[in-house]
């Protein structure tokens, strides 16, 4: 299976997708500059994390426009997975991908640690090497990773199953002490209607070695792969 | 001309800013501050006569995010 990592003027876990991707058996990735138009070839797409176009305006509101953006929202109609971490999530919401918003976190502070994340659902194309209720420990880093959504919003990702991941603490619980930036619902992760476009904050390319203190992030690469 | 978009975050988001810039005011000694949002305000020069439709598609689309910002547009002519 072969990756397309995007790669937009401030992205920075460009690198990091690549290296976690190329080091799993079946999976190969490669960059895509993100004024290329074509994802001939590609089976999956990452968004990946940093600070695309320095944040301005609001994040990830830039990086939406840019050409390679068309082609993606072409692949995802198309029913080609696309996954978006961090920054990636952000331009997921602001292509309107996905639903919702990410603001500034409730802390003000930019938070940089490993949290624990339980699985909602492993009956989708990005847990399904998870179980549901596995809690997997990946890091997170970022400033505006708080996620929003009205109320109507919120209950149609309940009703649908789209929420895949909340913020927990060791005994799987999703209290609000767990919460690290103020998230609607503890919410870390969700999927689109169709089920092939997912955007979480945690960094699941920082959790693939255990030199990094985790592998649980293999569980979200490795779900894509099996398809 | 010149057109003014003032973006303020949605009632119903959380604005940790103004929360934060509110408790400075008491801070400082205005103990009754109310409720404070921190928004932003966008100048735009243009020449005149330019499309009015575009600047609200343009702040709704590109300077606004309408799942958590309102936007208001003021054309100044002159």
């Amino acid at each position: 299976m072969k990756f397309a990592v995007l790669r937009f003027p401030g992205s920075n876990c460009d690198q990091d997708c690549i290296h976690a991707l190329n080091a799993i058996p079946g999976a190969s990735a490669d960059y895509v500059w993100h004024k290329d138009t074509s994802l001939a070839g590609f089976d999956a797409v990452v968004v990946p994390g940093g600070f695309s176009y320095g944040d301005y305006l609001r994040c990830g509101a830039i990086a939406r426009f840019s050409p390679v953006m068309k082609s993606v929202k072409e692949f995802a109609n198309a029913g080609g997975p696309v996954i978006g971490i961090c920054n990636g999530f952000q331009i997921l919401c602001e292509s309107g991908l996905l639903p919702g918003a990410l603001v500034r976190n409730r802390g003000l502070h930019f938070v940089c640690e490993h949290v624990n994340l339980r699985v909602e659902q492993h009956d989708s194309r990005f847990t399904n090497a998870a179980w549901t209720g596995q809690i997997l420990n990946i890091p997170i880093a970022h400033g505006e990773g708080c996620y929003f959504a009205e109320d109507e919003t919120l209950e149609r990702l309940r009703i649908n199953g789209q929420v895949l991941l909340r913020y927990c603490d060791e005994q799987g619980r999703a209290a609000d002490e767990a919460n690290p930036n103020g998230s609607r619902e503890n919410i870390a992760g969700i999927r689109n209607e169709a089920g092939n476009v997912f955007g979480l904050m945690p960094h699941p390319e920082r959790a693939c070695d255990p030199l990094l203190g985790s592998t649980d992030g293999l569980h979200i690469f490795k779900s894509i792969l099996k398809g | 001309m010149k057109a003014l978009v003032t973006v303020m975050p949605k009632p119903s988001v959380l604005d940790p800013q103004g929360a934060a810039a509110a408790e400075a005011m008491r801070h400082h000694g205005m103990e009754k501050v109310g409720r404070v949002r921190i928004g932003k305000v966008i100048e735009i020069e243009l020449p005149e006569g330019a499309d009015e439709s575009l600047l609200h598609e343009i702040s709704r689309d590109l300077l606004s995010n309408p799942v958590i910002e309102d936007y208001e547009l003021r054309v100044i002519n002159h």
